[in-house]
């Protein structure tokens, strides 16, 4: 059994995308209120590509990962648009199907391995009843599988390891036990929720060498969330930020980080301590990300954007193209 | 207006003049039990804090860096007298603290102040944000009236309308506006030192860098001294005057920013350099400086500590500790091939192709 069996062929190029979402939108209710955290998004993903959802908190970033895996709860959320994966309509599936969907098609990588493990099972008999629940497989198979996957994350002595309970390890073995716990099935889309956040740079920098490494030799495609400029260039072909719910700005490394257009990308960038001079001011972008609940009319970077004028406050703005794949939603872009 | 008051405040309590560091730290040491001995069983001990030499110059922002488990937190909390030395000295403005003929803790609370990382945790959820920052000022005798109206002022000095924000509570409020209430509150007292324990790390890169220019308005304004904890190395090389490298509860490197920055001399601060991730899309990290996760501080190694990740370690490494020790002017080491690290041996493949330089 090999895990490289899903290696991108030369055919993959004329496939359709993998990930196709169209226009869409997200709220929560809650008694008093309405939060709008998706506000209508459209996004497509190619096989074998790795895209990066770059966004502060509140951008609506991690919430448009969780609808791709429907882990939003389901009452309190109304989900609008389409979700398309691998040709299936992710929020048109029952719970049996999502079952099948989840592991198999996408998984998903956490902030927090700790939790994402049960803290009373060794994490190797977690791996292989995964593997057991979603191939048929023996446990005694399960188990051989998941030495396997502990040795593609290159976890050291990964026979040893196995026996081990999720307190036992470090931040970033956890993170490693994660990773093959999300492989375990062989997914073509493994979804990244800010998985390097919570680690040491020394062990980030470790991590996000290995998520390359395995992307290129298994051919998945990843959807990477962070709010971090300098992990996005690391990792991803093309960025998306986002901003109150939206994409503004989309484009490939090179020309997302090499020349933005967006004034809220420009913002970003430029108030980077990393730039700066010492003892110069940073260039900080004025004021606070909206509320989600009272968004304001039109742009919602307006209020704090250094260019905004009477435009921009009449009317969403649309995507301008500035490339094939470079695009940004601003008003005072050329049309 | 008060800060012209605040400055002569400052002026008669400077005693030592500008020269005499701010405040001076020796051989600070704190390891807590987590299983005691007896029974033939080993007492394993956690070597939090092993030994700590250093000082704060008036007027300085002295930048701590280092993994997790580091000791910098714990160097923080030892400082503020939140948890108590197993051995060291700590002299503020040339008066022993906590010693007979020195100055009282309750003394150097007053004169240094903290500010943490968890800006919801580190306020009273019941207090107004008014009510909050005049607390302290009122422990120490200040009347209501005027602790209200000294809260009232800070209030708008850290950017917040008083009219708008001074009834408000906690959670009414952003992370970013949480910590202004903090660092206005950790002003409330006039202190002279001021210790941000990674105060901006969980804060939206767009408010962090709002914050960062607040804190150097202040620090003109007031003329304070930093003492600024974090672990992103972009930060602390903005902010810092100076930068003191932790490695397992000791100082592996210390010295002026730029030139640590630039030539790092110990093989540690050379690592955690190259693993800040590159802005740059052509020139993406190749290979990981460090393998494996930073050890935890319960089963040192001998010798030189950093010896089982080191990629330049020799026999004579194991042998005995390195000494801090002199490697140009204002900058110190502790490591044995330090003359190598700066000579560029056993090159890195990227340190920081972004210095600003």
């Amino acid at each position: 059994m090999s895990l490289a069996a899903a290696t991108s062929d030369p055919a993959a190029a004329s496939q359709p995308p993998l990930v196709e979402i169209s226009d869409l939108t997200v709220h929560f209710r809650t008694p008093t209120r309405q939060v709008h955290a998706v506000n209508g998004v459209d996004l497509s993903l190619e096989r074998g590509e790795v895209l990066t959802i770059l966004g502060e908190s509140g951008s609506g970033k991690s919430v448009t990962l969780r609808t791709l895996m429907r882990l939003l709860p389901e009452r309190r959320s109304q989900i609008s648009g389409r979700v398309s994966v691998d040709g299936q309509d992710v929020l048109a599936m029952s719970q049996r199907q999502l079952t099948r969907f989840r592991g198999r098609t996408a998984s998903m990588i956490f902030q927090e391995p700790m939790l994402a493990f049960d803290p009373v099972y060794t994490i190797g008999e977690q791996i292989a009843e995964t593997v057991c629940r979603h191939e048929g497989v023996s446990r005694r198979e399960g188990l051989a599988r998941a030495l396997e996957l502990f040795e593609l994350v290159r976890i050291p002595s990964a026979q040893r390891r196995l026996a081990n309970y999720p307190h036992e390890l470090s931040g970033g073995m956890s993170q490693r036990a994660m990773i093959a716990l999300a492989l375990s099935c062989r997914p073509k889309l493994l979804l990244a929720d800010e998985p390097t956040t919570a680690l040491d740079a020394t062990v980030q920098i470790q991590i996000l060498l290995l998520l390359r490494d395995l992307q290129r030799e298994l051919g998945m495609s990843v959807i990477f969330v962070t709010h971090d400029m300098g992990v996005a260039n690391e990792i991803s072909d093309r960025i998306a930020v986002m901003y109150a719910g939206r994409i503004v700005e989309s484009g490939r490394v090179e020309e997302l980080i090499g020349a933005p257009q967006h004034p809220y990308t420009q913002g970003l960038m430029a108030s980077r301590a990393s730039g700066a001079q010492r003892g110069q001011r940073l260039e900080a972008i004025p004021g606070a990300p909206p509320d989600l609940a009272e968004l304001p009319q039109g742009c919602a970077f307006a209020p704090r954007c250094p260019q905004a004028s009477d435009e921009c406050l009449a009317a969403v703005p649309a995507a301008r193209g500035l490339s094939d794949i470079h695009w940004a939603a601003c008003c005072r872009l050329p049309a | 207006m008060n800060n012209s008051l605040s400055l002569s405040r400052h002026d008669a309590l400077d005693r030592g003049g500008k020269a005499q560091p701010l405040l001076r730290v020796r051989g600070l040491q704190k390891h807590f039990t987590i299983t005691r001995g007896g029974m033939g069983r080993q007492a394993k001990r956690v070597h939090a804090v092993d030994g700590v030499d250093f000082d704060v110059y008036k007027g300085e922002t002295l930048g701590i860096v280092g993994e997790s488990g580091c000791g910098k937190s714990t160097t923080a909390r030892l400082l503020m007298h939140l948890l108590a030395a197993d051995h060291g000295e700590m002299v503020f403005d040339g008066d022993p603290i906590g010693q007979r003929g020195g100055i009282s803790v309750r003394g150097m609370r007053r004169q240094v102040q903290m500010v943490f990382q968890n800006s919801y945790a580190s306020l009273n959820p019941r207090m107004s944000v008014e009510d909050s920052i005049a607390f302290g000022p009122q422990v120490h005798g200040v009347n209501r009236r005027e602790s209200r109206q000294r809260a009232r002022r800070l209030l708008d000095q850290v950017g917040l309308s008083s009219r708008l924000f001074a009834h408000r509570y906690p959670h009414e409020l952003s992370g970013g506006q949480r910590q202004r209430v903090n660092i206005a509150r950790a002003l409330a007292l006039e202190p002279r030192l001021l210790i941000l324990d990674e105060a901006v790390s969980a804060l939206d890169k767009s408010v962090e860098a709002q914050v960062l220019n607040l804190l150097m308005d202040l620090k003109q304004e007031y003329g304070l001294t930093y003492l600024f904890i974090s672990h992103d190395l972009n930060v602390v090389r903005y902010i810092s005057d100076r930068v003191m490298v932790m490695y397992l509860g000791k100082v592996a490197e210390m010295g002026e920013v730029e030139a640590l920055y630039r030539a790092p001399a110990h093989p540690y601060t050379r690592a955690l350099l190259s693993a800040m991730p590159s802005m740059n899309p052509d020139q993406r990290t190749q290979q990981a400086p460090l393998v494996g996760d930073p050890p935890n501080p319960i089963d040192l190694p001998p010798g030189c500590r950093f010896c089982p990740r080191c990629p330049m370690v020799e026999d004579a490494c194991r042998d005995a500790e390195p000494a801090l020790e002199a490697c140009g002017t204002a900058h110190q080491v502790a490591c044995r091939r330090a003359d190598e690290v700066m000579a560029g041996a056993v090159p890195v493949k990227r340190i920081s192709e972004e210095s600003p330089t």
